[in-house]
């Protein structure tokens, strides 16, 4: 029961990707050909709020619900490992339009086919995992 | 206009931005984090893959959160197009319309049409049979699957997570996620469509 809470940001996040049109194949498009502000402005506006949130939750140390502290955990340094991982995310995102997020809320616009994209993107991660140790990282 | 109208328009960049921030807030607030593509890794756990790979064998139990979190998008993502469903198709800049015209993918004019999420030419299922679309599905999905494990991230965990901590790490995958969708989208996406 814990966990229905998640509930709420789950639904919440599903409405925004929709109605950003952050699940537009079309938009994922335009960003790339830069034809348009839209996703810029989107990530853009996300990226700086969230920056003032996370100083605003580390300088007056914000509690969760439970009452932990919040904690934001460092990533390792490397350059081959996220430039790499994230060329590859790339191809992936600009051919199928859609990032991990955006896949899941398709699925409840009934885009059938999505499930492929889901399955492959699971295919995928698995790849990575049975290769892990052979990657430069 | 009642609320529901209101709601149903689609939203300003700006307005999306703050909402999906907020999102990330309660995700903190309730305990969690924000990064949508560590599900793909739970699900290959749930799945037995720890049984093989020892990146699969961690206590997926306690990713439970995040794939109600996940699920919970399927439900919102039904309301958006259904309660909440947009009375006009994503309204695309005339020089991306025009660029897909050239590669025989429509963009849709009235919500009769379509609603300007995915384009029918590649995402229908009667096109499915496709060699080329097939690529697109298949190949497409699995590189987003395995360059954001690889990553150790995708749009949620890095562009927005991982940039507003200032993480340089973040920043690179950020530069990466570029290479390859300008890669894609002026190169490759051009020639799939020619051949």
């Amino acid at each position: 029961m814990k966990l229905m809470k998640y509930m709420i940001p789950g639904i919440l996040f599903g409405i925004v990707m929709t109605k950003s049109e952050a699940v537009s194949w079309f938009r994922i498009q335009e960003m790339f050909r830069f034809e348009s502000f839209h996703m810029y402005g989107i990530i853009g506006t996300a990226v700086i709020l969230a920056a003032i949130m996370t100083w605003l939750i580390k300088k007056y140390q914000g509690k969760t619900l439970s009452g932990d502290q919040i904690v934001f955990n460092p990533k390792n340094m490397s350059v081959p490992r996220y430039l790499i991982g994230g060329i590859i995310f790339g191809l992936g995102w600009a051919m199928t339009g859609a990032c991990p997020g955006p896949m899941f809320t398709l699925v409840g616009h009934g885009a059938w086919t999505i499930l492929l994209v889901i399955a492959s993107a699971i295919a995928g991660t698995y790849a990575y995992g049975a290769l892990k140790s052979k990657l430069p990282h | 206009m009642n609320f529901i109208e209101f709601v149903s328009q689609p939203w300003h960049w700006s307005v999306s931005g703050a909402v999906i921030v907020f999102v990330m807030f309660l995700l903190l607030w309730f305990g969690g984090n924000f990064g949508a593509s560590s599900n793909l890794r739970t699900l290959c756990a749930i799945g037995g893959a720890g049984k093989q790979v020892d990146f699969f064998k961690f206590n997926w139990k306690g990713q439970m959160w995040n794939l109600v979190f996940i699920g919970s998008a399927i439900i919102g993502g039904y309301l958006a197009t259904t309660v909440f469903a947009s009375p006009e198709p994503v309204q695309i800049a005339q020089e991306t319309q025009e660029y897909l015209s050239t590669l025989g993918v429509s963009t849709p004019q009235t919500i009769e049409e379509g609603n300007g999420y995915l384009p029918q030419e590649i995402f229908a299922v009667k096109n499915l049979l496709s060699g080329r679309n097939l690529v697109i599905i298949l190949v497409g999905g699995f590189l987003v699957g395995f360059g954001a494990r690889y990553a150790g991230g995708c749009t949620s965990g890095h562009a927005i997570s991982g940039l507003s901590n200032l993480q340089l790490p973040s920043l690179i995958a950020v530069i990466g996620f570029f290479i390859g969708g300008l890669l894609m989208t002026w190169l490759i996406i051009p020639f799939l469509f020619t051949i």
